[in-house]
């Protein structure tokens, strides 16, 4: 079964075994209008929980996307580059941004579940 | 339509005449003239003079003659005026109406300015001129310079920086200098609270430092308690811009000053938005470093669309040895611009070298001492007084229609989020947009992004109260307007512009960077 944990940047993360897939969130998604670039990072480079890892920048504004646990990158959506619409368009499917290797499962118990996030942005 | 439905005509003249408006035979409309790019108005088989073929002269170029068109507009000197006369008249300007655009300081430039910029003495000389002949020129530098140490109370400025961030860049470079002369190369990390400009974090980046957020606190100043938390030994410095980017003062300034110089760093100050306090406060006296003056903001030097800019920076006792060369000084009567850096070195001082080919935009430099010497020292502190009353005007005037993001008074720009635009179906962009039927410039939008849906007004010392009535009963129509269900009115904005809302998402994600000829993207569809 697989879990999606939430931290309070608007970053979600599906756990999938020993990966993570992760993206933004819709709320973040909508407060930053139309994406029309994401910056990924490499695979292979390894982040600590809370480093800049990402940019994504819409018509409003560049934001900063944070790792939202350590590990390594083990895959980035390649196909935002092209199409950064898919950001907006399904934020939580299509418009993934990277898999992560998790280094430390513990970090999850940190970040909220689906019913806190929800509470968060209200 | 073939005009600027996406932003630029692309078509071939003869079609673009027939439609840029499509009511009309000419494509114009009243006085409104259509008009395509100049690679669109003019033919590269065309010339503006006629010239004749030389005949029986033996070629010299060695083989080396041009083998294709180089794709340069040929046009008649009355039709590159034309063109370019007709473009300047779509433009919004200073010159034609209030530009409430926050953080940028649109304020009417003077026209003794203009006159004293073009005196040949100022206007036709040219920077590798023998420094004997410019003597005049050097003074002025030299004048402007005391001018600005003055009124900010520091024992130093480098007056070569070409902008604002470009002064940043020099201030944060002579911090660097002067960590490094300490030994102190570890202190790298620079502390940025979330309501300094944008250009801020950028810059400290670009000198090789670390950029650590400070937060807001809800009064949109520097949160105290997460600033002192951040001091370290690994500190360089703090940058500051005060006002803060909320049209705010940051009360606990001397405070922050005091701190940091304890903690071992340096305070950079940006000074972008001195026209709210220059002849009011000092900033030497508040404990800063460095501080870059935008002259073309606080002094009324024009700018827009990217230039010309002036960006001074003025210097503490403890920075003041690493400022760049070059710089004008005085020996009796006589002015000499220090070039090099042995030259400086030998005067005491320790440059981090040069930012600049020659010594800065004298234009810029000749219209702020302009301005500086015709207002006094007691018209300055006015024109800012007016600045800061002009805002409240308009902040006072908004608040029961429109959201102020703070509590209480604001310094030069009143600030507005997006609540009283709740569940209209209207969004920031909307009204901005809006405000071009109106007949306005938009004010600043989405910035900064502390506040949701961001609206920076800054209407400067410049309008009237008349002016500023105008505007205000503009915008509270508007916001009524919203308010009322009037959406389309919105989001179908600009209704009256010669170009209509614009897809800037699709420009953003396929920007065409390069114009290519009609018959060139017809090759290359085939």
């Amino acid at each position: 079964m697989s879990e999606t944990r939430y931290t309070k940047d608007h970053e979600w993360i599906r756990i999938e075994g020993e990966e993570g897939v992760m993206g933004i969130t819709s709320y973040a998604a909508d407060q930053l209008g139309d994406v029309v670039f994401v910056e990924l990072p490499e695979v292979g480079k390894s982040f600590k929980q809370g480093d800049e890892m990402a940019v994504v920048e819409s018509v409003k504004a560049a934001s900063e996307v944070y790792a939202p646990v350590s590990g390594e990158i083990v895959a980035v959506n390649d196909a935002l580059d092209g199409e950064p619409g898919k950001v907006n368009e399904a934020p939580d499917a299509d418009g993934w941004f990277v898999k992560i290797k998790i280094a430390d499962k513990g970090e999850l118990e940190g970040l909220m579940d689906e019913a806190a996030y929800k509470a968060h942005v209200e | 339509m073939a005009m600027n439905t996406q932003g630029r005509p692309s078509k071939p003249l003869h079609v673009f005449d027939a439609g840029a408006y499509d009511d009309t035979f000419s494509g114009s409309r009243g006085l409104d003239q259509a008009e395509p790019l100049i690679f669109e108005r003019g033919h590269f088989d065309n010339c503006g003079v006629d010239l004749e073929e030389p005949k029986g002269l033996p070629t010299r170029l060695g083989g080396l003659d041009r083998e294709g068109e180089i794709g340069v507009p040929g046009l008649s000197e009355p039709e590159t005026m034309r063109h370019y006369v007709r473009l300047s008249r779509k433009n919004y300007a200073i010159d034609l109406g209030l530009y409430p655009l926050g953080s940028c300081t649109m304020k009417h430039n003077p026209r003794l300015n203009e006159k004293l910029a073009r005196l040949p003495g100022f206007g036709d000389i040219h920077p590798l001129q023998p420094q004997s002949t410019v003597q005049g020129a050097f003074e002025l530098i030299g004048e402007l310079a005391h001018w600005l140490m003055t009124l900010t109370n520091t024992p130093a400025v480098a007056m070569s920086p070409k902008a604002g961030a470009h002064g940043e860049l020099c201030g944060m470079m002579a911090i660097r200098a002067a960590l490094d002369a300490r030994g102190e190369k570890h202190r790298r990390r620079v502390l940025v609270p979330e309501s300094a400009h944008g250009t801020n974090p950028a810059t400290a980046v670009q000198c090789g430092f670390t950029v650590d957020e400070i937060p807001a606190n809800e009064g949109g100043r520097v949160d105290m308690e997460a600033f002192k938390a951040k001091l370290g030994d690994d500190v360089a410095g703090i940058m500051l811009t005060n006002p803060n980017t909320c049209g705010l003062f940051e009360r606990d300034i001397k405070e922050i000053a005091d701190l940091i110089h304890e903690a071992g760093g340096y305070f950079y100050c940006d000074g972008a938005n001195f026209n709210a306090i220059v002849g009011r406060v000092r900033p030497g006296d508040l404990g800063i470093d460095a501080m870059h003056i935008n002259l073309h903001k606080t002094f009324s030097t024009p700018h827009g669309g990217g230039g010309p800019g002036s960006g001074p920076t003025v210097f503490s006792e403890a920075l003041a040895p690493y400022a760049p060369v070059p710089y004008v000084k005085q020996d009796g009567e006589t002015w000499t611009m220090v070039e090099h850096e042995d030259e400086a070195r030998a005067d005491g001082a320790d440059p981090f070298g040069r930012m600049t080919a020659f010594h800065g935009n004298m234009g810029m430099f000749t219209r702020a001492l302009s301005y500086m010497m015709s207002h006094g020292s007691d018209g300055l502190k006015q024109a800012a007084e007016d600045a800061v009353l002009n805002a409240n005007y308009i902040l006072a005037r908004l608040k029961h229609v429109m959201t102020p993001a703070f509590d209480g008074t604001c310094m030069h720009e009143a600030l507005f989020d997006d609540r009283f635009l709740k569940d209209t179906g209207v969004s920031t962009l909307d009204f901005a947009k809006a405000m071009i039927d109106e007949g306005y410039h938009p004010m600043t939008m989405y910035f900064p992004l502390v506040v949701h849906g961001a609206m920076l007004i800054e209407p400067t010392e410049t309008e009237s109260i008349g002016s500023l009535d105008r505007f205000c009963d503009t915008l509270e129509g508007l916001a009524l307007a919203a308010r009322s269900g009037e959406t389309e009115r919105f989001t179908a904005a600009p209704r009256h512009a010669p170009a209509k809302r614009l897809d800037e998402t699709k420009a953003a994600r396929n920007p065409v960077l390069r114009w290519t000829p009609p018959q060139d993207s017809a090759q290359a569809a085939e």
